[in-house]
């Protein structure tokens, strides 16, 4: 709901913006939309934009907040199973930077924590922590990010924001496969001396389409149906089968 | 050729996963089991989501063992009357299994409990089937066949509320077919089986069935368990991905036709031992994973309908 109305909020920001000569900064996508359909295998969307001064540029794609449980296995007994788990609130689905350079070179720490740019900079709030030691949330939140990049949804390396010139510059942003759907908002920043001279936002909206969605559609909203639905297929099917076996 | 899997909400070869339901498939009707055992384990190594492995499995043996059931209808093969009885035990059973699945779920313990119960069962009935196909084999090396009595009275036969079974011509207590119903529909829910494998043997020598009747009306009892287990992982869990269902059985039926085929060129024990070899390759896979130190100690989980 947040990450909802953060686009909501910024959105109108940037449509009633002064015009362009005005804009410190303006940025915009190749597409709004990722269409999931049943032959999706990841995709790509290109960030493009234009300064009116030279600066660094950083982006930052993030997909909706989630709740994430990360679980620590212990052995018990000779078998290895979950034993301690913390819970971490505002976890984005999808987190991904890119820069023009290494981004420590050029942008201040505090502006990096404020504005949660880079993986170690993420505000993940860990959900009932009172009594834990901080060294604990800090192996656990770790470990979430180890996680994350092994999904591929957290990619370990910084983008490349190329310029064209001074001014113009632009970056590929790559989903894979298993990209989750849902808003995402990519966040552009124009850093000068190590200062946020000006932030602008554009929305991405991943969804699935076609069949792929309107199963997923039915499975959420009708549950009932769909498992009727799921059982007579698999009733007709096994009919079908035995079938074509006795002629066979 | 990749396809989207809109439940399991990641992407997947289509011919991988043909394959994988036609290779199982052939080794079910080899063996005249569902071959659940060996797709759920194949369908977690691949990616998939346990849990949806699980739900999805279901609904893939529905397929299964309709298909198997009328070839065994046809040839008057299926004891209506026991598979119904066990049937109101299987459906208790796959009740509570799909509600201790979903507050394992929630612990996170369900992975644990699933590879446990795995290395549990399936290790019980390897050696168990093991031991007797040697033992057949054997006796057949020596040339005769030792003829026991039809059946022995032991303590099961002390159980209250007999019935009549006409068909596997027995007189035993309902408790009897009710209690191995209910161990099956545990095991549809939390394990992603039939549990054909652990019936058929519990039918023979608990129950003392006969042999002929033990497949078909084991999968009779199935159809219906399996329904169930589908429509309540389908309503509570939303973890039956249709569209790979879908792909497995169409592997799966062409697989079983080639199975079917090359069974009738093997002698039953050498069947069942083969079988034995390949659910102790399954338990041994799983019982090294279980102990060996994992690559990473932590693992995440997402916490669905909640921002």
């Amino acid at each position: 709901m947040r990450s909802r109305l953060a686009i909501a909020v910024a959105l109108p920001i940037c449509a009633w913006a002064p015009p362009a000569a005005a804009q410190p900064i303006l940025a915009d996508l190749s597409s709004h939309v990722i269409a999931i359909s049943t032959d999706f295998t990841g995709t790509e969307v290109v960030l493009f934009g234009a300064l009116e001064e030279p600066g660094n540029v950083a982006v930052v794609v993030r997909g909706p907040s989630e709740r994430v449980v990360v679980r620590q296995k212990d052995r018990i007994a000779g078998i290895w199973v979950n034993r301690t788990n913390i819970a971490f609130d505002n976890v984005p689905s999808y987190y991904g930077v890119a820069t023009n350079g290494p981004i420590e070179t050029f942008a201040d720490e505090r502006l990096l924590e404020r504005q949660e740019i880079g993986l170690n900079h993420l505000r993940m709030a860990p959900v009932d922590a009172e009594g834990l030691a901080e060294t604990q949330i800090t192996a656990f939140r770790e470990a979430l990010v180890r996680a994350k990049q092994r999904e591929g949804v957290f990619p370990a390396e910084a983008g490349q924001v190329v310029f064209l010139g001074d001014r113009l510059f632009r970056t590929t942003i790559s989903f894979p496969a298993n990209v989750p759907t849902g808003q995402y908002q990519i966040r552009v920043f124009l850093i000068r001396d190590g200062h946020m001279v000006h932030a602008t936002t554009t929305p991405l909206i991943i969804s699935k389409i076609g069949v792929g969605a309107l199963i997923f559609v039915f499975a959420q909203r009708y549950a009932a149906i769909y498992g009727l639905a799921a059982i007579l297929i698999a009733v007709a099917a096994g009919w079908l089968a035995s079938l074509v076996f006795r002629r066979g | 050729m990749q396809i989207y899997l809109p439940i399991a909400e990641l992407s997947v070869n289509a011919i991988l996963i043909l394959g994988m339901g036609a290779t199982v498939g052939f080794l079910s009707g080899l063996f005249g089991v569902g071959g659940g055992f060996l797709m759920t384990p194949l369908l977690i190594f691949i990616g998939i989501p346990p849990a949806v492995a699980v739900g999805t499995q279901a609904n893939q043996l529905v397929a299964a063992s309709v298909s198997g059931v009328l070839a065994h209808w046809r040839r008057g093969n299926v004891d209506v009357k026991m598979g119904s009885v066990m049937l109101a035990g299987s459906s208790v059973g796959t009740v509570i299994g799909v509600w201790i699945f979903g507050i394992l779920q929630r612990l996170g313990q369900i992975d644990t409990v699933i590879s446990l119960s795995y290395v549990f069962f399936l290790g019980l009935i390897a050696v168990l089937m093991l031991a007797e196909s040697l033992r057949a084999m054997s006796r057949r090396g020596r040339g005769g066949r030792g003829r026991g009595k039809l059946h022995k009275h032991n303590v099961l036969h002390g159980l209250p509320f007999k019935l009549r079974f006409h068909k596997s011509r027995l007189y035993i207590s309902a408790l009897l077919p009710l209690s191995i119903g209910l161990l099956a529909g545990l095991l549809v829910a939390i394990m992603g089986i039939g549990g054909g494998f652990l019936l058929v043997p519990a039918m023979i020598y608990l129950l003392g069935m006969p042999a002929s009747m033990v497949a078909g009306t084991s999968l009779f009892q199935i159809i219906f368990t399996t329904a169930i287990a589908t429509f309540l992982q389908a309503y509570s869990n939303q973890t039956v991905d249709a569209l790979l269902a879908l792909l497995l059985l169409t592997g799966g039926v062409i697989g079983a036709q080639f199975g079917t085929r090359v069974a009738g060129q093997l002698k039953a024990e050498q069947a069942r031992a083969l079988l034995a070899m390949l659910v102790l390759i399954v338990c041994l896979k799983l019982a090294v994973d279980l102990v060996s130190p994992p690559a990473d100690l932590f693992s995440i989980d997402i916490v669905k309908g909640r921002v």
